[in-house]
């Protein structure tokens, strides 16, 4: 038996120049083939990704796709970019010479671009070419920063809720997040708002120790809207001086602060530029989540290690849309006290579009968070106390099966907010919704119609 | 900063050669063969499909799905699925990165682990070793050399080829993975059917898997075919193929790749894409899908992209090997891909003591004599080969040759200038 097999083999091996070589390898192959049950050992994934497989979009998105369902879940604005932007883009798409690769760490007219928009909020010079990176998207800036400057064993503070890929980009390193809750002040009667959440200092200095490599700050904040003031980062900037810390900071929606507030950028605190990646995104700003475009700001002795995870990872980035990006830039870039540069108007925009989700939501016995930027809202459920014991899967937190019932029953999809969770601080956050409004007005009409109906089945 | 700055994942793999040659080329007035990239435009169905993107449904200026754009994933299932004899699934068979290169580096995330091994053929496109090493991968490498070839004939990237009992011997129980690229870069060898089989054999033998690099897939010149070792028996379940939409359509800048496989392994790289980019352009991706739907009804007919670009690019082929030779050049005829690589032993014997570092390899050396005296530019190959190795391939340089007709012909100038240097 042996033999005729190994002869059918010699068959096949004759096609090649070295007949006599293969036919040894062949036999061997016979002889291996009981290594076939080892297969599944050997395509096991790298230790790196071990838990990190489940992702809340991937659940939530396919939920939201329901044409009939009105979604107000992932951020992703269904309004028009800016006519400008789109018109860039479309002018560039025809020129040729911008269909090749590009310089890999930022095409230069874009870094020169950004170089110039930032250096007023700076107010020092920003070298384009070393500490300038263009990253896929401000994702890949946080998967560059994380990558580039954690390693494993070191802590990393995260502060609860946090925007979900914090935690398990954190863990890919192999660090250790240390989680610190944002906690609620008392109302006292005002209307909750973002600014109510905060860090207990105390609690927070107790987080920092010899092994803490970084913190990971988000302001304006995913998904509560917190935009951090002045004194509040300046504890921060304070607790990672003295303790030789670095600080991600992931200011995505840092134009997108309402009236009354003000962003902060805290790498222009004091001892801060030099541990300090600062992130934007062009998906945020310009309303063009489908770019994939970002940023990270930093001194060169820290950009360049995100620089060597890129030239490992991507390589470069696309380039017509950082020519677009770059142009789109320049137009705003010269009109920033300008009531019509989108860094102004858009925010004027989606306040509109806050307090009309503010009073919706009121309206229907939820209670909401006024968020004081960004383009998210979250609301506490509870007091609907609706009846969700028909809904399977009862380990899940109860905003999760709140928003799927609420998708399924009243067509109207959200997140829940303890997806923005680590495991322990679930429950904490598990009576609240988060609502996006960058929606055009057609969609937030419906989900007036629908917050109306469910409002009057209740009374 | 009193700790380490950088996470060890770094160590050794923060120096790239591409930077300090792509600063010389943009400061010298060269001829620029350097880098692979076409200096000609996409076909004009791309470029459409591109505006059409870009200023149709404005929709497309927001996020797709994570694991890649649906029109694309579909056609991409289609297209190929024909092609590897698979029925493959857009979604679990089909993952859309970040160019071929976010492709490579998902997939040595997913897989390798901190001690594992990885098989890589010299020479190898050089990320192939960095990418493993961020991996915490231990880099095995077995060279691809010439046979003794016919004096005065010029050598043919065919003539490269594994010693089997070597390959055979790199397999140990550590081995995880095994990079294969075909068409290859630099040298442009495409391997044949029973090459794959004797690499498909020792795989399946060792339990590794393949990821194959397969960008150049359509540049195939002189009637040589590619294979996909995906398509051989026992080999589907245990290969990631690699594609790249820049390659395909001469658009390099749109930073389009893919990555086709058994569910079981891309269900790993999809862990790794959804943290580390999520998701890829959705415009781009929305291009490369019209592009393929056009390719599909045109494909095998003379009409396909992919019958007139290896045509064109095989006449460039030509014109460079013949223009190389007159200034003492000997190129190595590639069978496929955008490059070649030229012998400069000649040169070597010739002009032995070049301005460079004191270890610094000859090509090294003589590519920057090239780029500051005869205006041209090329890449030297011993990058593509493992620091041990690479004194043994010091005398080859790599030229692309995916140029428009007025690149080369520049290139023909600067080429008589130094014949005429050349005169006693």
């Amino acid at each position: 038996m042996a033999l005729s097999m190994f002869l059918a083999r010699g068959r096949l091996c004759t096609l090649s120049s070295r007949p006599k070589f293969l036919k040894t390898i062949c036999a061997s192959k016979i002889l291996g083939l009981s290594t076939s049950a080892k297969m599944s050992l050997k395509f096991k994934n790298a230790k790196r990704i071990e838990g990190l497989d489940s992702n809340v979009w991937i659940e939530f998105t396919k939920l939201a796709a329901d044409p009939s369902v009105v979604n107000l879940g992932q951020g992703l604005p269904d309004i028009s970019p800016p006519v400008y932007v789109k018109e860039e883009l479309s002018k560039i798409a025809a020129i040729d010479s911008l269909n090749q690769y590009t310089r890999g760490f930022g095409h230069p007219s874009l870094v020169k671009a950004l170089s110039c928009l930032y250096e007023k909020f700076y107010q020092n010079q920003i070298n384009p070419n070393k500490e300038i990176l263009v990253t896929v998207g401000a994702y890949g800036s946080l998967f560059n920063a994380i990558q580039g400057l954690i390693d494993e064993g070191d802590e990393v503070i995260v502060i609860v809720p946090f925007y979900d890929c914090y935690e398990p980009m954190v863990r890919m390193a192999g660090a250790i997040p240390i989680f610190i809750p944002l906690r609620s002040k008392p109302l006292d009667g005002k209307k909750w708002s973002s600014s109510d959440w905060t860090l207990d200092p105390q609690e927070l200095a107790s987080k920092f120790n010899s092994k803490t490599k970084a913190i990971i700050l988000n302001t304006p904040h995913n998904p509560l809207g917190k935009v951090y003031t002045k004194e509040e980062l300046q504890v921060i900037a304070d607790l990672c001086i003295k303790y030789d810390t670095l600080c991600i900071s992931d200011e995505v929606y840092e134009w997108l602060v309402y009236t009354g507030n003000k962003h902060f950028k805290i790498a222009t605190f004091p001892g801060m530029w030099e541990r300090t990646i600062t992130i934007g995104s062009a998906g945020k700003t310009f309303s063009v989540t489908g770019w994939k475009l970002g940023w990270s700001i930093g001194p060169k002795h820290l950009i360049k290690h995100l620089q060597t995870v890129q030239q490992n990872t991507v390589y470069t980035c696309a380039t017509p849309l950082q020519e677009a990006l770059a142009q789109a830039l320049w137009i705003d870039i010269k009109r920033m006290d300008d009531p019509e540069c989108y860094f102004n108007s858009l925010p004027k925009e989606l306040e509109v579009k806050r307090n009309r989700m503010v009073h919706l939501l009121e309206s229907v016995g939820l209670k909401p968070i006024v968020p004081d930027g960004g383009y998210f809202i979250i609301a506490d459920v509870s007091l609907l106390d609706t009846d969700l014991s028909d809904m399977k899967n009862s380990n899940e937190p109860y905003d999760y099966k709140f928003v799927k019932w609420m998708t399924k029953n009243k067509k109207l999809s959200a997140i829940p907010v303890s997806a923005f969770c680590n495991a322990e601080t679930k429950l904490q956050f598990e009576k609240f919704v988060r609502f996006c409004f960058i929606k055009k007005d057609s969609t937030l009409d419906a989900a007036e119609e629908i917050i109306k109906a469910w409002s009057r089945q209740k009374f | 900063m009193t700790k380490q700055l950088q996470a060890r994942r770094l160590d050794g793999i923060d120096h790239n050669p591409w930077v300090e040659f792509v600063k010389l080329a943009s400061e010298a007035d060269v001829v620029n063969l350097g880098q692979g990239f076409p200096d000609f435009p996409p076909p004009d169905f791309a470029v459409e499909a591109f505006q059409h993107a870009v200023s149709g449904d404005f929709m497309l200026n927001q996020y797709t799905k994570a694991f890649g754009y649906p029109p694309l994933t579909k056609i991409l299932a289609s297209f190929f699925g024909k092609l590897l004899g698979q029925d493959i699934d857009p979604l679990k068979n089909v993952l859309v990165t970040v160019g071929a290169y976010g492709a490579l580096f998902t997939a040595f995330q997913a897989l390798v682990d901190e001690g594992d091994e990885v098989i890589i053929i010299e020479p190898f496109f050089d990320c192939y070793e960095p990418m493993t090493l961020m991996a915490g991968g231990r880099p095995v490498f077995v060279s691809l050399k010439p046979r003794r070839n016919q004096d005065g004939e010029l050598d043919s990237s065919s003539n490269w080829q594994l010693d089997p009992t070597e390959l055979a011997s790199k397999f140990t129980s550590r081995t995880k993975a095994l990079i294969l690229n075909t068409p290859n870069n630099p040298l442009g060898k495409v391997f044949s059917r029973a090459e794959l089989e004797l690499v498909a054999s020792l795989c399946q033998q060792h339990d590794v898997v393949c990821i194959t690099d397969e960008v150049y897939q359509w540049l195939v010149y002189d009637g040589w075919q590619h294979v996909s070792i995906a398509n051989l028996p026992g080999m589907w379940e245990r290969t990631l193929t690699i594609g790249s939409a820049g390659k395909t359509f001469s658009a390099t800048g749109w930073k389009v790749g893919w990555v086709l496989g058994p569910d079981s392994l891309l269900k790993h790289l999809r862990t790794v894409h959804q943290n580390s980019v999520f998701h890829c352009p959705t415009q781009g991706q929305a291009a490369v899908a019209q592009s393929f739907e056009r390719e599909q009804l045109h494909f095998g007919q003379p009409s396909s992209y992919f019958v007139q670009l290896p045509r064109a690019m095989q006449r460039c082929r030509d014109h460079m090997i013949q223009s190389l030779q007159s200034v003492g050049l000997r190129p190595v005829i590639p069978q496929g891909s955008y490059f070649l690589i030229t012998d400069i032993s000649e040169f070597k014997s010739k002009m032995p003591n070049l301005p460079g570092a004191a270890d610094e390899p000859y090509d090294r050396r003589f590519v920057k004599w090239m780029i500051k005296n005869k205006g041209l530019m090329a890449i030297p190959v011993s990058i593509f080969y493992s620091v041990p190795h690479q004194k043994l391939f010091d005398h080859y340089i790599r030229f692309c040759f995916t140029k428009d007709e007025s690149t080369l012909q520049a290139m023909d100038k600067r080429l008589q200038k130094w014949k005429d240097e050349l005169r006693p």
